[in-house]
């Protein structure tokens, strides 16, 4: 095994062979990218954090509070070194750090362990308040959610308390693929919104828009970008 | 003399001013007490309103960043109801914190059911990592507290109580200590038990052992008070049986019995004052004396 960087940077459009590499099949449906994109444009153009800076205090934190699905997660990661593309096919295995639920105890540049839902929000407002005590005021904490995840209470409780906090270094990207069984009508955003939120709601597909949106200024509040891609039962 | 939850505010108050690392994350319950530290530190002072699975999940991103969070309210809403969070956001995280209880049997008995978690130290029982502090006095409430605060990065609970003993005795954090002499067996007095058990067996040829942490259980402690029978009668301020598995496990060598007192499963449905309520659970000195002399013959 071995924990290097890879001499040619992987891209996006590497992201399904790798993704192959943990499901076996280059063809995935909506639900198993859901997150793809949206991960992408993060590690790529927005979070500073790297496999070099992943232990220093004022790295910025991506938390996946959505842990279900991680096959891109775990590539993208894999794509920006912080794990080895080789371990990709022990996906789920025995001795594997990588398990259908991510463990950072495992998982190298995974910031928290996931797969119960609605444990990312509330972990991701003590990290920016941590941050803040130690006069961190630079490092951005994001969180991705999705949008069956946010019928969990735990979800609310943090979004109001944020909202009323102003914890401005904080930030949610939460993935809408249609799938909360009794949806969210007037849609996410307007929950957060209703909290003092800054709101985006974007195409989760769309990089560009993903990144305008990601990189909005929002002074004074936390802030959410809704992405929304091809529903969940549309695969 | 002050209360524990009172010396709990004015040693965290303190602790505060002093371990920059040091946050106090709360839930509504004990906000004025805290409101010089909060004016002092608003950075690491934060009431997150009614919201238990905030209050353990925020306490958890905290000690993700490195700080040592403290969280408090009572023991049904810190360790019962956002249960799942106590298990995932903190020891599966890998992180340490300081959950500070109050209100933990029936401290409250007027308040009914739903202010009552004799089952918390059981749970945590089913969770790896945690220590668990049970003072019977003020000062020692305060000499836990500071333990458990530069204790690392541990999992600590400190279950605070309006139930007290009239005298502190000089806990060592993790030791049993050994208040009365005797050979007829060992009485283990938790916390807040200690002066029903001494009065309880005061006339017995019985050792008595006094635990203000219980987990881990000092198991070399309770061995070395054995004497001529390994004979143990536990009495704890929280559910019956809590500490009957360790006891057992530190015997398991020894032709032994454990006899295991302290608050039934059933539901009592009565209200009144604490001392109504140890009465009925049988764990008054005048209950305690008859169920330990049946027992210790």
């Amino acid at each position: 095994m071995t924990t290097e960087t890879p001499a040619v940077p992987y891209g996006f459009l590497d992201l399904p062979r790798l993704m192959a590499l943990m499901t076996g099949d280059e063809k995935h449906g909506p639900a198993a990218t859901s997150t793809l994109d949206a991960l992408w444009v993060l590690y790529d153009r927005v979070l500073r954090v790297t496999p070099e800076t992943a232990d220093r205090q004022d790295r910025d934190r991506f938390l996946l509070s959505k842990g279900h699905g991680p096959m891109a997660y775990y590539a993208v990661l894999a794509a920006k070194g912080f794990l080895p593309a080789e371990l990709l096919p022990s996906f789920g295995s025995y001795d594997s750090p990588l398990g259908h639920h991510p463990d950072r105890l495992l998982v190298p540049g995974a910031e928290i362990s996931s797969g119960s839902l609605g444990h990312g929000l509330p972990l991701a407002v003590g990290t920016a308040l941590g941050l803040r005590a130690q006069g961190l005021t630079d490092p951005a904490v994001w969180v991705l959610i999705g949008d069956a995840e946010f019928d969990e209470g735990s979800n609310h409780e943090a979004v109001a308390f944020a909202g009323a906090y102003g914890l401005d270094r904080l930030h949610v990207v939460a993935i809408d693929n249609s799938s909360a069984t009794h949806g969210w009508r007037g849609g996410m955003a307007a929950r957060f919104a209703a909290e003092g939120w800054s709101t985006e709601t974007v195409d989760g597909r769309d990089h560009d828009a993903l990144h305008r949106a990601f990189t909005a200024p929002h002074p004074g509040r936390p802030h959410a970008v809704v992405a929304r891609v091809e529903p969940k039962t549309a695969a | 003399m002050d209360t524990m939850r009172e010396r709990f505010a004015a040693v965290t108050t303190d602790l505060l001013d002093h371990d920059p690392r040091l946050a106090l994350v709360l839930a509504d319950i004990g906000v004025d007490a805290f409101a010089p530290a909060a004016a002092r530190h608003p950075d690491r002072v934060v009431n997150v309103g009614i919201r238990e699975q905030l209050l353990i999940g925020t306490a958890g991103g905290l000690a993700l960043t490195g700080m040592r969070p403290i969280a408090h309210t009572f023991a049904s809403f810190l360790i019962e109801r956002p249960w799942e969070q106590v298990k995932l956001d903190l020891v599966h995280q890998g992180v340490g914190a300081v959950l500070v209880s109050a209100a933990g049997s029936y401290d409250w008995p007027a308040g009914g059911r739903t202010h009552m978690a004799p089952g918390d130290v059981a749970l945590l029982d089913t969770l790896p990592g945690w220590t668990v502090h049970v003072p019977g006095h003020p000062d020692e409430a305060e000499t836990l507290l500071r333990h458990a605060a530069a204790d690392g990065d541990s999992l600590a609970y400190v279950r605070l109580s309006a139930h007290r003993n009239e005298h502190p005795v000089p806990v060592v954090p993790g030791r049993f200590t050994r208040v009365r002499e005797g050979s007829r067996g060992v009485v283990l007095a938790v916390g807040p038990m200690l002066d029903a058990v001494l009065a309880a067996t005061e006339t017995m040829d019985v050792t008595v052992l006094y635990a203000a942490t219980v987990r881990p259980f000092d198991a070399a402690g309770l061995r070395a008070a054995i004497g001529e029978r390994a004979d143990v009668v536990l009495v704890e301020p929280y559910l019956a049986g809590t500490s009957a598995t360790a006891a057992h496990d530190a015997l398991a060598d020894l032709p032994h019995r454990v006899l295991a007192l302290g608050v039934p499963k059933e539901e009592h449905r009565h209200f009144g004052s604490i001392p109504e309520h140890l009465a009925a659970y049988g764990l008054d000195a005048t209950a305690l004396r008859a169920r330990i002399s049946e027992y210790v013959w």
